[in-house]
């Protein structure tokens, strides 16, 4: 789960992490009010949207940018007029863009040096690993790739955290003035103690701003939570903005699927993620699109079902659909039940192709064959692949 | 000969009085798996499918013997059902659950490496050596005993995988599910290992997907250590960066993790890719002809 950049600076505030002072703004002229209570000559206004690569980012139509810095109120105004309402697009929003529907406005600082800073999972470690870089403000990856020597990775415990010798290495490695050392090792430390005590799957703060008076600041920050730890977060999980999020997906959510929303033509059903993505990659071999991904999981009933087919057909793009279940666990008498009821109830407009093969194969072909509707049956991965990619093209 | 589990691996189901865990206790019962017990906390006297239930896993071990254990425990708890395991002393822990929360498994992982147990999964669909032995909720028809080992990172298509092969009449020294979460207990190389010393295995199929670089240190691993033929898959060619694909693991991030690299590695360690899941028994086969 992702947050908004004042979420994120909300929740490091309370966990003793330095950030500058900001208010949210929902109108101009709460941009203008937020900047005059500031009181700071210089403030930024940040478009608040769940994609990064805001500040080179445009707003459709215009040259607005995704972030700006206001040097009066009616700057502020004029900034946050541009974005509001209006659709932001950035290199990791697409070319669709994302709509902007509240501003950041943040106090200035005097910045002597941007660095770059981000706590991770490390698969490779087998535990957290925060990275940092004196190329701040740059992208990362992009660093990573041409000068990996720039990039620092002190993996820690998440009971221990960082200890002090790491936090004086990370120090002296970015160049940080020696009077600046103590204050490093309280940020750090506290970012990484964020990190651990909100089950954060991801911290990066790009840039993290060295100011002339010798502190480090989190001058932006981009935080993206662990599902799986949501259980025990319930403050975290009151900060989704479904607003952000493709409604598809989340209406998937609620219903026990995983589905990610893709730009194809051909809609996807399938039990397991590892066949889930393997049967896309199937449809794009012979000549398709796949519109999703969509895994019903392994214990599937007919509700699920029908409200997985709901889900896909409202996609206007979607002209076919395979449906690929391997039952294990699950019965192919089950799903063909399920197919064949939905099929009744939610009304099928696109043709339907059905590859099944495991438990109870043979009956649940049956099912199918008997049931008096126009379902497509495949035998095999291939046969089903052809077959969906000829119906989607008909 | 296969690795991991056989015949005389005596299992408990950690759970075993849930829904879930009574369901699959059965159904590796039905296999013919030597279940010998289970443990839910505060349940200790009670039975399900007629095996004794313990309430610590010590006292499971002391009246059971057990020397491989099954988790079903609900993810908030999960962590914690592994870490008593491997105090326990169990030698092979194999989490089904799925959900763990990564910094739990981050917490339980040093511990587990510093212990003698060893851990598959968890989000994982278990462990099996065909007829004689089943830990976790794979349908056990479609396995036939014999000389491929598999391992792979999903469920669904380990089945498919596996399907394939017993149908082009290569049946499994032992299928070994790791997990589809970023921290798991077992990577490809503890298992590679596994199978390159057993004489029973002649030949192996991995099944891996987008995210991570457990693949690629795997081709590495092949490349310099292991002699028997090897076929791979790679889920995932097509999702888009960014978006988890279902597994927690499955995700293209920051350039790392794609399809392509993984392939690429592969190829450079000689595996034979399997280019379709349609393929992937076929693959395999091609695997062993090309080394004999």
């Amino acid at each position: 789960m992702k947050i908004h950049e004042y979420q994120a600076k909300d929740l490091l505030r309370a966990a003793g992490v330095p950030v500058l002072a900001g208010k949210v703004a929902h109108t101009p002229d709460e941009a203008a009010a937020a900047y005059a209570a500031l009181g700071t000559p210089v403030c930024a206004v940040k478009a608040q949207i769940h994609a990064g690569g805001r500040g080179k980012g445009k707003v459709k139509g215009s040259e607005q940018r995704g972030v700006e810095l206001a040097k009066s109120a009616d700057d502020a105004k004029r900034i946050a007029a541009g974005l509001l309402n209006n659709t932001l697009v950035t290199i990791q929003t697409g070319p669709e863009g994302q709509v902007v529907r509240q501003v950041f406005v943040e106090s200035g600082c005097a910045i002597d040096r941007e660095l770059y800073c981000a706590i991770l999972v490390d698969r490779a470690a087998g535990s957290p690993v925060l990275i940092a870089s004196t190329a701040g403000g740059m992208d990362i990856e992009e660093v990573a790739a041409k000068t990996p020597e720039l990039i620092l990775a002190e993996p820690f415990d998440p009971d221990r955290g960082l200890a002090a010798y790491q936090t004086r290495l990370l120090a002296s490695k970015l160049n940080l003035p020696t009077a600046a050392w103590r204050h490093a090792d309280t940020f750090f430390r506290k970012l990484c103690q964020a990190f651990v005590d909100l089950d954060a799957s991801l911290l990066e703060i790009n840039p993290l701003v060295l100011t002339k008076d010798g502190t480090l600041v989190a001058l932006d920050a981009k935080m993206t939570f662990d599902d799986n730890a949501l259980f025990r977060h319930k403050d975290i999980t009151a900060l989704r903005d479904e607003a952000e999020e493709e409604p598809a997906e989340t209406r998937a959510a609620a219903a026990g699927l995983s589905y990610v929303k893709l730009d194809g033509t051909i809609g996807c059903l399938v039990n397991g993620a590892g066949l889930a993505m393997s049967t896309m990659d199937l449809v794009k071999l012979h000549g398709g699109e796949p519109a999703n991904f969509l895994d019903v999981g392994g214990g599937a009933d007919v509700n699920q079902v029908t409200e997985a087919f709901r889900i896909i057909l409202s996609d206007k793009n979607v002209k076919a659909i395979l449906v690929n279940i391997f039952g294990g666990i699950m019965r192919c008498t089950t799903i063909a039940n399920a197919l064949v009821e939905a099929s009744k109830t939610v009304g099928f407009t696109v043709p339907l192709v059905v590859r099944l093969e495991g438990t109870e194969v043979e009956q649940g072909k049956k099912i199918l064959a008997e049931s008096g509707t126009s379902i497509i049956t495949a035998d095999g991965l291939t046969d089903a692949a052809k077959k969906v990619v000829a119906a989607s093209k008909a | 000969m296969s690795i991991l589990v056989n015949r005389d691996t005596r299992v408990i189901c950690q759970g075993i009085t849930g829904k879930v865990g009574e369901f699959h206790t059965r159904g590796c019962l039905d296999y013919g798996t030597r279940m010998v017990g289970g443990v839910t906390p505060g349940k200790g006297g009670e039975t399900v499918a007629d095996l004794p239930v313990f309430n610590t896993v010590a006292e499971a071990r002391d009246a059971t013997g057990c020397n491989a254990t099954m988790i079903f425990v609900p993810p908030p708890f999960a962590a914690d059902a592994i870490l008593e395991a491997v105090a326990a002393g169990i030698e092979l822990v194999v989490a089904i659950t799925e959900g763990i929360p990564v910094l739990d498994m981050a917490r339980v992982l040093p511990v587990v490496n510093d212990s003698g147990s060893r851990l598959i999964g968890p989000n994982c669909p278990g462990v099996i050596t065909p007829a004689q032995c089943k830990i976790g909720i794979m349908p056990g028809y479609i396995h036939t005993p014999g000389h491929v080992g598999v391992m792979s990172r999903s469920g669904t298509l380990t089945y498919e995988a596996v399907w394939q092969l017993t149908q082009l009449g290569h049946g499994q020294s032992t299928c070994v599910g790791l997990g589809g979460d970023p921290l798991v207990g077992s990577s490809f190389i503890d298992i590679l290992e596994l199978f390159q010393n057993d004489p029973d295995t002649h030949a192996i199929l991995m099944m891996g997907e987008i995210g991570g670089s457990a693949e690629e240190e795997a081709a590495e691993y092949v490349k310099h250590h292991v002699t028997k033929p090897v076929a791979a898959f790679i889920a995932g060619r097509t999702a888009p960066p960014g978006k988890r694909m279902g597994h927690a693991g499955a995700i293209i991030s920051g350039g790392k993790g794609t399809a392509e690299a993984k392939l690429a590695a592969l190829r450079d360690a000689g595996i034979e890719i399997a280019e379709s899941p349609a393929d992937m028994g076929a693959a395999l086969v091609r695997a062993i002809k090309r080394q004999a």
